[in-house]
């Protein structure tokens, strides 16, 4: 089937409409067919790479609507185009989807009760939005679909409580204003060139010679600004943490690890496939200047982080400083960088999956995640906490989890690059992210009282009564999806090596530094 | 803080009249977007590919129908997003004291309204399907017939409104709305097409492959119009009753 | 000053709309930085989305073109069309490519596709975003950004049992003939306190949280130690876990 590519996105639109037309009949229908249509969207995807896989130039393109190619630039209609980097972000976003679909069942009962036709229509509505992100290949398209993707955020963000209602406003206005940025410098693109197509702006650009016009430098600066507002690059962070803190549970789990990811990979397209990697690396100042903003991102986002006395604001934070290693990645301008921002990326997504599952799990049971109510809580689910410490694990850096190897490459391109700055924040950071997580490790499994006195090694003497450590663990439908995250964050570290050569076969077309000591 | 605003807005404001510079001037015909072979073709060939006079609908509807879905899908979010944030399902708490507002619809307002309302029926229709000759289409018609349900909840009150049009069958026809679009899209990709390729439905149909676009075309701004309509009418009930449903505005 | 060549001639006059564009997309993003009211900055948002609206479409204009519909001399279903009277009625001349001299009769159609999806795409934040606005006025009872900080640090304070913030110092206004004498009182400016909704009066037990909101057995245990400095006008449980069980105590 040569249009599995468009079937990823229809697939849960065809899910968000049955839900909201016969929802309002029968609630118990939206789960099922929810989880259905993600594990066919998810099915879809996997056809997509392994068509992109097999082709011969690496990527699968799709007309809709029919209309030929052979017009110069790239025909007149919207085009879907995958190739390695697209399908791959697809497929983590449909696989994303899928698992926190599976998970929903409960959480969404608990929290937002009566209201699972529109929370489940919102829920596909917004991977409808992520994977069409990742697999146009029109710049107009790309700003409704963006648009799709942060309309749907705000509402299942501000279905929750009033509080996270008063955090989405911020969001609001954040949010337009990057998407008008961006959609500002689409228009200074289209002003120049005449065309929308990705590639078709690209050949425009190549043929006319555009590189030092002003217009152009300006809609590059526009352009990427509203996808740094987006994607929460520090300084223009201040909406996600508290949204993402205090959203209701799955959306949490559903935008934490997709939706800044989603940016950083627009980011990527804009500079490699749009812009070309000459005008973006050599003909703009950005790549001196922005490793530096990298480096007090990564900084203030890590010590934010430390300050945090609750695990899902210490989780957002942490989305920010990892947001900040990618475009750190992105602008070393080196190879190695490139590849390890985009491993990050799957990887980040994985981990970050994990580890929000875990505190909903947390959060579920214990009705707090606020880290003075954690204590004991290896000996009740010890299952789920493992799950949690492997995600946290990754952040930190640990073999054989994703995160050791998406580390390794970009600090590999930090010295390859002379970048000094950037290499040694990623290594600061790292030491900040273990205190961290040994920090909860400690709170967990040992007993430490608010003094920080530690009353007794093992969890027999935490003073806490044999009802409340008595083994409960989460609910099958929550303990599962987290288990399934788990084992996927160790996977992709046990088979990195081919993820990372589809990766490189997709930059091989890119005109890259890879240094003076490896050729 | 009004200052420091103030001052970044302005280095914005010389940033984007220095790029401005660069740009071709107001009205110039040989201005790159306005001789682009992409422009060229849509002005040149509409009519030979679809039969549509008016080019903006062919373009809309099928060069790039594929936007036009997504942005229907974007005004049915809007709906289900407001009538979710404001408490539309049945956990809504009815703590809040109501107001009791206690008023005769006015005689000369719903009189005239009652005239006036079939009249705006049919031309909303009317700008529908005769967006391929005019300018309209499916997002005019459709506001303008959502309108006419609010002008009802206006001059009479808004039970009066939901009682012709009951909020969850609202999102039932607006969801009906995208299926239409959807469908016309998926029939095409079954008949051997890709997505959104109407000219395969002249296997179905008994017309030309360009009728076949210009029917499809109908087909799916009817799809954008119910819609409209519905989520139009839906957001001024959810916004005007903070989410009750009962008297507001 | 104007002549011809010179920069402000170039900015101001030949691209005229251009500079438009960035004045309305200066105001529009000035406000919904610096002003303090909520809807407000959703005005300024709405400046700035048409701003951005108004550049797509003055890119599309060429000098001395009309509308991107074909005139009927061009139209294959047009007025002057010939018909076959004797048998079909169908075309006697077939629809053609336009011929490339007369491209540039028309405008280009595209910006306005474009632009007919932003527009859309605006409305339905706008709408978004005051379902939204509604819903924080309905919780906190003010719209106002400065005072829904502070309402947001109180609630905050209050679940770990620190002092509270005191309110914004605001000018002191004109008190109006009529004006209430609570708010004298009160010592607060009468705006603050003038409509507030039912839900904002009836005050919550302190107990009684949301249950997404709550951050843990911290709150009851800090509360003990506070305890003694305010009078105490509830027992706590000293249990670890607030639950609902403690407001019967």
């Amino acid at each position: 089937m040569s249009d599995s590519i468009v079937w990823i996105v229809l697939f849960p639109l065809l899910g968000a409409v049955i839900c909201t037309l016969f929802g309002t009949f029968s609630k118990k229908l939206c789960y099922p067919v929810s989880v259905l249509s993600m594990a066919l969207s998810v099915w879809a995807s996997v056809k997509t790479l392994i068509q992109a896989m097999h082709s011969s130039d690496h990527q699968v393109s799709y007309i809709l609507g029919g209309w030929s190619l052979d017009l110069f630039p790239r025909g007149v209609g919207i085009e879907f185009r995958a190739d390695l980097l697209g399908a791959l972000i697809a497929l983590v976003v449909s696989g994303v989807g899928f698992i926190v679909s599976l998970y929903s069942k409960i959480p969404v009962q608990r929290q937002t009760p009566g209201k699972e036709p529109m929370y489940y229509g919102l829920f596909l509505l917004q991977i409808v939005g992520l994977a069409g992100i990742t697999l146009t290949g029109d710049a107009f398209n790309l700003y409704v679909l963006i648009e799709v993707a942060a309309l749907t955020g705000y509402g299942l963000i501000a279905m929750g409580s009033n509080r996270a209602a008063a955090a989405t406003f911020n969001y609001v206005i954040l949010g337009t204003i990057g998407a008008s940025l961006y959609l500002l410098g689409v228009g200074y693109l289209y002003l120049k060139t005449g065309t929308l197509n990705m590639l078709g702006i690209h050949e425009a650009i190549e043929t006319h010679g555009l590189h030092e016009s002003p217009a152009m430098q300006v809609a590059f600066v526009l352009v990427l600004l509203g996808i740094l507002i987006k994607m929460a690059f520090f300084p223009f962070h201040a909406w996600l943490p508290k949204s993402y803190c205090h959203a209701p549970t799955t959306t949490s789990c559903l935008l934490a690890p997709l939706v800044t990811k989603v940016m950083i990979y627009v980011m990527i397209r804009m500079i490699l496939s749009v812009f070309g990697v000459d005008f973006s690396f050599e003909s703009t100042w950005w790549a001196e200047v922005l490793p530096w903003l990298v480096v007090v991102a990564i900084i203030c986002a890590a010590v934010m982080a430390l300050a945090q006395r609750e695990i899902k604001s210490m989780l957002a934070y942490l989305i920010v400083a990892e947001v900040g290693y990618m475009v750190g990645g992105v602008w070393i301008y080196n190879y190695f960088g490139l590849v390890g921002s985009i491993f990050h990326v799957i990887s980040d997504a994985c981990m970050t999956l994990c580890l929000f599952l875990g505190a909903g799990i947390i959060l579920e049971k214990c009705q707090t995640t606020h880290f003075d109510g954690l204590r004991g809580l290896f000996a009740k689910m010890p299952l789920t906490m493992i799950g949690f410490f492997i995600g946290g694990f990754s952040i930190i850096g640990l073999p054989p989890t994703c995160g050791f190897f998406s580390k390794w490459y970009l600090i590999t391109g930090g010295m390859v690059s002379e970048r000094w700055e950037y290499m040694i924040t990623l290594m600061f950071s790292t030491m900040v992210m273990v205190v961290l997580f040994f920090r909860l490790i400690e709170r967990i499994h040992l007993a430490v009282d608010e003094s920080g006195k530690n009353l007794g090694k093992g969890h027999g003497d935490l003073g806490l009564t044999k009802e409340q450590t008595r083994f409960d663990e989460a609910p099958l439908s929550m303990l599962i999806p987290l288990l399934i995250a788990a084992s996927i964050v160790i996977l992709v570290g046990v088979y990195n090596q081919e993820v990372a050569d589809q990766i490189e076969i997709f930059l091989h077309d890119f005109d890259l530094p890879t240094g003076v000591h490896y050729q | 803080m009004k200052r420091l605003a103030f001052v970044f807005v302005l280095l914005i404001g010389l940033l984007l009249a220095w790029a401005a510079r660069d740009f071709p001037t107001w009205g110039d015909p040989e201005a790159p977007a306005s001789s682009s072979p992409v422009s060229s073709h849509f002005i040149a060939n509409t009519g030979i590919d679809t039969e549509v006079p008016n080019m903006v609908t062919a373009v809309l509807a099928d060069y790039r129908g594929f936007d036009t879905m997504l942005e229907t899908v974007v005004v049915f979010i809007a709906g289900l997003a407001v009538y979710s944030i404001l408490g539309g399902g049945p956990n809504r708490r009815s703590r809040d004291r109501e107001l009791v507002v206690d008023f005769e619809p006015d005689l000369i307002v719903t009189n005239t309204v009652r005239l006036i309302v079939p009249v705006i029926q049919i031309f909303a229709l009317y700008v529908l399907a005769h967006g391929h000759v005019s300018p309209g289409g499916g997002f005019q018609g459709g506001v303008a017939m959502g309108a006419s349900f609010i002008l009802v909840a206006l001059a009479w009150n808004l039970k009066t409104a939901l009682i012709r049009f009951p909020i969850d069958r609202c999102f039932m026809v607006a969801a009906l709305g995208i299926v239409i679009y959807g469908g016309i899209g998926l029939l095409s990709m079954l008949l051997g097409g890709e997505f959104l390729d109407y000219a395969h439905l002249s296997k179905v149909l008994p017309v030309s492959p360009e009728m076949a676009r210009y029917h499809a075309m109908l087909g799916v701004e009817i799809g954008v119009g119910f819609t409209v309509t519905a989520i139009i009418f839906a957001l001024y009930a959810s916004l005007s009753t903070d989410g009750r449903m009962r008297d507001g505005l | 000053m104007f002549d011809d060549g010179s920069i402000l001639n170039q900015l101001l006059i030949e691209r005229l709309n251009y500079f438009i564009y960035v004045v309305l997309l200066l105001i529009g993003l000035w406000a919904m930085i610096a002003k303090n009211n909520l809807i407000k900055k959703l005005i300024g948002m709405s400046i700035f989305q048409t701003a951005i609206i108004l550049f797509y479409v003055s890119i599309g204009v060429k000098d001395g073109a009309t509308i991107p519909i074909y005139l009927p001399e061009h139209d294959p279903h047009g007025s002057d069309a010939q018909r076959d009277l004797n048998g079909t009625g169908s075309l006697l001349i077939e629809p053609q490519v336009l011929d490339a001299s007369l491209i540039p009769q028309y405008t280009n159609p595209l910006p306005h596709v474009l632009m007919l999806t932003a527009i859309v795409v605006g409305v339905a934040t706008l709408g978004l975003a005051l379902s939204i606005c509604l819903r924080i006025y309905r919780a906190y009872g003010t719209v106002e950004e400065d005072e829904l900080l502070i309402k947001l640090e109180n609630e905050d304070a209050r679940k770990k049992g620190l002092p509270r913030k005191r309110w914004p110092r605001r000018k002191p206004t004109q008190n109006k003939p009529g004006s209430s004498i609570k708010n004298k009182k009160a010592g607060l400016p009468e705006r603050t306190r003038v409509t507030k909704p039912d839900s904002a009066r009836s005050r919550k037990p302190r107990n009684q949280t949301n249950r997404a909101d709550r951050t843990g057995p911290e709150s009851s245990h800090k509360s003990q130690e506070i305890e003694k400095k305010r009078p105490a006008r509830r027992k706590r449980a000293k249990s670890s876990n607030p639950t609902k069980e403690d407001n019967a105590s």
